[in-house]
C-alpha cells in the first residue's frame, strides 16, 4: 500500500469571518494528475497553500508524501515542485538566472539549458522579469517548479492567461511529468484542461468538495446527453415519449425548438427521426449535443467557471 | 517538441553552504544590477566626502581636520546605506513579488536566506569601505591608533550593521514595499542630517547629545569617529548598536510578514 501524494482530511480554514475551506477531504494517488476546479474564491488555492506549508490547518489534517507540510518542512520542502499563481521571482532578474538559481538549491536538478529550451523560455533573453509577458512569467513560474526533480507538484492555474500554443506545450509537459511518476496537482479553469490531464476532477465549491471522479465519471453522473433540433411548432411530442425508453424527456422550448434528454444512442436518435418522418416532418438543426465537464460544473455549482 | 528530458523524481535539497552561498551571489548581482542601489552606496559617501573635505565653509565640522572627521563619518553613512536602506527597499520589493514565498516552498530554509543576505551586505560594504578609506587617505586622511583602531572599527561596524540591517528588515517585513521605499530613504535623510552621522555630536546642541548618542547612527559615527582619533573603543556605543540590533530582531522575529 502506497503513501498517498496528498491525503487532506477535514481541512477547515477560516480567515476572520469568511471560512475559506469548509471540512475539505481529499486523496491524491502518486504518478497522477488530479485537477482541481471551482470557481474564484472556492477554496482552491488556501487548500493548495495549506498543501505547500505555507498555513497550518487550523482544523483536520494535511499530509504530503506522508509529511506534515509545516511541521516536517525541512524534509518535504526539496520533494516539492510549487508554481504559485503570480510572482515569485525577482523584478529585475533574467529568467535563466532565476532559474539557475532555483536549480542550485537541489542536489540533482534538471539541466538548466534544457529546461530552457523546452519551455521555450530562450526567448526571454536578457529581458528583466518585469518586463516578461505573462505568458513568459508563467513559463518560467512552471519551470520553477520541476527544475529541482521534485516528487510532486502543485500548480495553481499554470495555464492561465497562456497563449493556445504554450497552453498546449504546457500539457504536454503536465503529461509527460505524470508519465514519468511525478505526482501533479493542479487547479484550473479551463475544462479541456481538466478533461485532457487528469486521471482525477475534483469539484470544490465553498470550500468544500461537491464532486470528484474522472472526468468520464463526472460527465456521465452529472448531466445527461441532449438531442436539439428545430421544427415547427406545437407537435405531439407524447409520441416521441412513448417510443423512448422511460428515463427521457421530451420539451419543446421556446415554440419550435425541441430538446430531448437521456442517453444518446443510435436507437434514441432513429426514433426521434422515425417520430418526424410519421409526422412528415423535417427535423432541422439536428445536434447532438453532449454534456461538458463546463456543464458539470455548471449544473453542480451554479456557477460558470470564468466569470 | 520532446527534447528527451526526463522528468523522473531525484529530490534533494543541495549543501546547506552551497544554498548559501548562491543566494548570496544572487543577492549581490541583483544589487549590483541596481542603478539606485549603488547611487546609495558608493556615489552619495563619495560625493559628501570629496565635496566635504574641500567646502569648508559650507558645514562647520569643528575643530581639528576635516578629513579626519570627515572619513569615519562617511564610512558610518555606508554602512547604514547599505544594511538599513538597500536591504529594507530590497526585502519589501521581495515580499512584494512574492519572491519570499517562492523561496519559503524551496529547499533554502530561512537561515539560510537571512545568511545569505547578510553575506551579500558585508560583501557590499567591504568594498564600500575599500573605496571610501582609499579615497579618504588620498584626501589625506590620517586614521591613529593603528591595528587596534581598525579592530575597534570593525567591531563597531558589525555592531551597527546588525543594528541598521535588523531596523531595515523590521520596517520591510510590515510595511507596504511603496511606504518603505519611502521610509528608508526618510530615514537615511533625517539620520544623515539630524543623527551625527557626518556632522559630530559635538556641533549639535547639548541638550540633543543624549538623544543623538542613543540613536544607532550616532553610536556608529561616533564611536568611529572616537577610535579613528587614537581613543580606545567605548564599549557602551557598542552596547547601544547591539540594544538596538536585539530589540529590532525580535520585532522583526515577531512581526515579518513573508507575503
Amino acid at each position: 500500500m502506497s503513501v498517498p501524494a496528498v491525503e487532506v482530511t477535514d481541512l477547515v480554514m477560516r480567515y476572520g469571518e469568511v471560512t475559506a475551506v469548509d471540512g475539505l477531504s481529499l486523496r491524491v494517488e502518486p504518478a497522477t494528475t488530479t485537477a482541481i476546479l471551482g470557481p474564484n474564491g472556492a477554496g482552491k488555492t488556501t487548500m493548495l497553500e495549506t498543501c505547500e506549508g505555507y498555513r497550518t490547518p487550523q482544523s483536520g489534517s494535511v499530509r504530503v508524501l506522508g509529511l506534515d507540510p509545516v511541521r516536517q518542512h525541512g524534509a518535504l520542502a526539496p520533494r516539492l515542485g510549487v508554481m504559485l499563481q503570480a510572482g515569485g521571482a525577482w523584478s529585475g532578474v533574467r529568467a535563466d538566472e532565476m532559474l539557475g538559481y532555483v536549480a542550485s538549491l537541489y542536489a540533482h536538478p534538471l539541466a538548466v539549458p534544457d529546461v530552457v529550451e523546452r519551455l521555450g523560455l530562450a526567448s526571454c533573453g536578457r529581458t528583466p522579469y518585469r518586463r516578461l509577458s505573462g505568458g513568459q512569467q508563467q513559463r518560467l513560474g512552471l519551470a520553477m517548479a520541476i527544475v529541482g526533480r521534485p516528487e510532486i507538484v502543485f500548480l495553481d492555474e499554470p495555464t492561465a492567461g497562456l497563449d493556445p500554443q504554450s497552453r498546449r506545450a504546457t500539457w504536454e509537459l503536465v503529461e509527460q511529468l505524470a508519465a514519468d511518476g511525478v505526482s501533479v496537482v493542479l487547479t484550473t479553469h479551463y475544462m479541456e484542461e481538466a478533461e485532457r490531464l487528469a486521471r482525477r476532477v475534483v469539484v470544490v465549491d465553498h470550500g468544500r468538495v461537491i464532486a470528484s471522479g474522472s472526468p468520464g465519471e463526472l460527465m456521465s453522473a452529472g448531466a445527461k446527453n441532449t438531442i436539439l433540433f428545430t421544427a415547427k411548432p406545437g407537435l405531439h411530442t407524447d409520441e416521441l415519449l412513448w417510443a423512448l425508453p422511460e428515463e427521457y424527456s421530451v420539451v419543446e422550448e421556446p415554440a419550435g425548438h425541441y430538446r430531448v434528454e437521456g442517453e444518446v444512442t443510435p436507437h434514441t436518435l432513429a426514433a426521434v427521426t422515425a417520430w418526424c418522418a410519421s409526422l412528415d416532418v423535417m427535423p432541422e438543426d439536428l445536434v447532438i449535443g453532449k454534456h461538458s465537464l463546463e456543464d458539470v460544473f455548471l449544473a453542480l455549482t451554479g456557477k460558470r467557471l470564468r466569470s | 517538441m520532446s527534447t528527451g528530458l526526463s522528468f523522473v523524481p531525484a529530490p534533494a535539497a543541495n549543501t546547506w553552504s552551497a544554498m548559501v552561498v548562491s543566494h548570496a551571489r544572487m543577492e549581490l548581482r541583483l544589487l549590483v544590477r541596481n542603478g539606485e542601489q549603488l547611487l546609495l552606496a558608493l556615489v552619495i559617501p563619495l560625493l559628501l566626502l570629496t565635496g566635504g573635505a574641500e567646502s569648508g565653509k559650507v558645514v562647520d565640522l569643528g575643530a581639528g581636520r576635516r578629513i579626519d572627521i570627515l572619513t569615519p563619518g562617511v564610512v558610518a553613512l555606508a554602512v547604514m546605506s547599505t544594511s538599513f536602506t538597500s536591504l529594507a527597499i530590497a526585502t519589501a520589493f521581495e515580499r512584494r513579488y512574492g519572491v519570499l514565498k517562492r523561496l519559503g516552498a524551496s529547499p533554502l530554509p530561512r537561515s539560510g536566506l537571512l545568511l545569505g543576505k547578510v553575506l551579500s551586505l558585508l560583501a557590499v560594504e567591504a568594498a564600500q569601505l575599500l573605496v571610501i578609506c582609499a579615497v579618504g587617505l588620498v584626501l589625506g586622511w590620517h586614521p591613529h591608533g593603528g591595528l587596534p583602531a581598525l579592530g575597534a572599527s570593525l567591531v563597531l561596524a558589525a555592531a551597527g550593521t546588525a543594528a541598521f540591517a535588523s531596523l531595515g528588515l523590521l520596517m520591510a517585513g510590515t510595511l507596504r514595499a511603496e511606504a518603505t521605499l519611502a521610509g528608508a530613504n526618510l530615514v537615511y535623510v533625517v539620520l544623515l542630517v539630524a543623527g551625527a552621522v557626518v556632522v559630530p555630536l559635538s556641533k549639535y546642541p547639548g541638550w540633543l547629545h543624549p538623544v543623538v548618542s542613543a540613536l544607532p547612527s550616532g553610536a556608529l559615527a561616533e564611536g568611529l569617529r572616537e577610535v579613528c582619533a587614537g581613543s580606545s573603543l567605548a564599549w557602551w556605543r557598542v552596547a547601544v548598536l547591539v540594544v538596538w540590533a536585539a530589540a529590532a530582531g525580535v520585532l522583526t522575529s515577531r512581526t515579518f510578514r513573508w507575503e
